[in-house]
């Protein structure tokens, strides 16, 4: 199954109820599938008129207590940008994928992971997070978009899939899981028409009382300390003995694997670290990869985003390096080996 | 003894932030009025805008839910569409409706979204101290039109109802004033109508009121509902410039 497909699927199977989207390459596969499969699951497709419409459209489904998603790349996820703002500051649960293309402006639509920083640092004004999930195949794609709604809900925030146009072109087998039904209870806070039976529901961001707003966002952030502790995930490969811990995630991170396999052939001892939580960014996992190791090497497909984290999880104790390729240029596992030899 | 006039149910008993001599106190009153008179305050998703009602969600009883800057007919059409069974409405000013958020006014229009939005016109951006709005009238002084509106600089105001009418998807576009009993009794009645069209899943109903901005204008309540029917009844003609129901379907 195509990547994108399988990203809609999954949603649909996870109970999303509610999916609006705009046109952008390379995710447009994932609005077309919904088109065609929400009407016969009896759930909504709307083609809205912008990125700034869908999101918006995402924010009032979800206010009502549905689930509900929006798909975009990276110029459409900028304009989504005020409305995922909104979504945080109102507390409301959503899911946002971003099949993430080449940058900056208008870019290019060939895959990249130059939106690191925006998913994880600064989707929007204000003091927020978003949980960030970054698959690096088509079966993690259909995991973590199940995952993704169900913390959401949980912590009644925002969830991004972070993926890219290779994922999201790709094709391989895929198993869809048994998925529990949603049991989290929602009708504490949504506003779904009272009935007459309890008070008015009010879904908001504003509080015009500075210690009112400063009360609200310290609450959140205690939630964001619970998801620190409790809600990071990554892949460990052959870091046991390794003296180069590779750091990368996403597609990259397959092509790292391959560097590493022939590296580990050639009798190099090198390991790699695959973040699947951008945020929260699994930190004790990465100290724990690299405990052997006397240097890292982070690789993406941008200028060099996610080496910051890197660098911040082990406290500048060990060098890091960085390779990168950007634009929607892949990096070869040739090219990854020779600079794990270079080290 | 017999109480002859009260507080609608679905307003809240809570004391407004309003400008003396504004008219948003009369429109939500009338808003209440209808929910209480169709029993459908229980029923019923508001959504505000942010401009001067963007406290709107402290007044009225109903659920509500803020959103962002022009952004209500869309967060109105995903609480629609999830929840179709409901009565949604959005509640927004000019600079709300037909500035920043002018593609999502016109798209729900287009898709025939059956919610209702009532629009506060009332030729000013009242919440940020009163700059030109996209309904200022040209010659209108406001903070960023010190010497009035010039139209060779800032271009020409937008006639919403007449716009919306021009759409498929619209099954009322009607244009009403609070100034005098009879307008706002007027009022109430094209407030009603939207909702009924509503029940009836017959589109989109937009109700624009003329109102008054005393404090931005820098006028007396008096002046100011003066001005109302000066300056701004004859640019912004009252009437029903697109009702379905009518016979011959539009006007």
């Amino acid at each position: 199954m195509k990547g994108n497909e399988a990203l809609a699927e999954a949603a649909i199977r996870a109970g999303c109820k509610c999916f609006f989207g705009y046109p952008i390459t390379p995710q447009t596969e994932l609005s077309a599938y919904m088109a065609k499969r929400m009407h016969k699951e009896g759930g909504v497709f709307l083609q809205a008129e912008s990125e700034i419409a869908a999101i918006n459209m995402v924010l009032g489904a979800a206010s009502t207590g549905v689930r509900a998603m929006t798909s975009s790349s990276s110029p459409g996820i900028s304009l989504k940008s005020e409305g995922i703002s909104y979504i945080a500051g109102s507390d409301v649960p959503a899911v946002i994928i971003n099949v993430q293309r080449g940058g900056p402006g208008l870019g290019g639509i060939q895959p990249s992971q130059a939106d690191y920083w925006q998913a994880t640092k600064a989707l929007g004004h204000g003091d927020f997070q978003l949980l960030v999930y970054a698959p690096c195949s088509v079966q993690e794609m259909v995991d973590m978009v199940v995952k993704a709604f169900d913390t959401a809900d949980k912590y009644r925030m925002p969830a991004m899939i972070l993926a890219d146009g290779l994922l999201g072109q790709m094709m391989e087998p895929v198993q869809f899981p048994e998925i529990k039904a949603n049991s989290i209870d929602k009708s504490s806070w949504a506003a779904n028409g009272h009935g007459n039976k309890r008070e008015h529901h009010i879904i908001n961001s504003l509080y015009i009382n500075a210690t009112d707003l400063e009360e609200q966002v310290i609450e959140r952030y205690k939630r964001y300390d619970i998801i620190k502790e409790t809600e990071t995930d990554a892949e460990l490969y052959l870091t046991e003995d390794a003296d180069i811990v590779v750091c990368a995630y996403g597609a990259t991170a397959r092509v790292v694997k391959s560097a590493v396999n022939t590296a580990r052939a050639e009798g190099v001892k090198v390991g790699m670290f695959r973040p699947k939580t951008l945020w929260p960014f699994p930190v004790k996992e990465l100290n724990q990869a690299s405990q052997k190791a006397s240097k890292l090497l982070c690789v993406e497909m941008s200028m060099g985003q996610m080496i910051d984290d890197v660098k911040l999880a082990i406290n500048c104790s060990k060098p890091v390096s960085f390779f990168g390729r950007t634009g929607g240029v892949i990096p070869t596992p040739d090219e990854v080996l020779e600079q794990i030899k270079s080290l | 003894m017999a109480t002859v006039f009260e507080r609608p149910h679905a307003l809240c008993d809570t004391p407004m932030h309003y400008c003396p001599g504004c008219t948003h106190g009369i429109v939500h009153r009338l808003l209440c009025e209808v929910l209480d008179e169709m029993g459908i305050e229980g029923e019923t998703i508001g959504v505000c805008p942010v401009g001067c009602s963007v406290f709107a969600y402290n007044y009225f009883n109903c659920d509500m839910i803020e959103a962002p800057h022009g952004r209500a007919p869309a967060v109105a059409t995903g609480v629609k569409r999830s929840n179709p069974d409901k009565y949604v409405f959005t509640y927004q000013g000019d600079g709300d409706l037909a500035a920043i958020g002018t593609a999502e006014t016109v798209h729900v229009g287009a898709r025939g979204e059956n919610i209702v939005v009532i629009f506060i016109n009332n030729t000013i951006y009242g919440m940020t101290g009163g700059q030109m709005a996209p309904t200022t009238i040209p010659g209108q002084v406001t903070q960023t039109t010190p010497f009035g509106r010039d139209t060779e600089l800032a271009g020409y105001p937008i006639r919403v109802c007449e716009m919306m009418a021009t759409l498929s998807g619209t099954a009322l576009a009607q244009r009403v004033a609070v100034d005098t009993v009879p307008h706002i009794r007027e009022t109430k009645k094209a407030i009603r109508k939207a909702f009924e069209n509503q029940k009836e899943k017959r589109g989109l109903s937009i109700v624009e009121v003329l109102s008054t901005c005393p404090t931005n204008w820098g006028m007396t309540p008096l002046e100011a509902i003066k001005r109302l029917q000066d300056e701004c009844i004859p640019y912004y003609p009252l009437g029903v410039y697109k009702d379905v129901t009518a016979e011959g379907g539009e006007k």
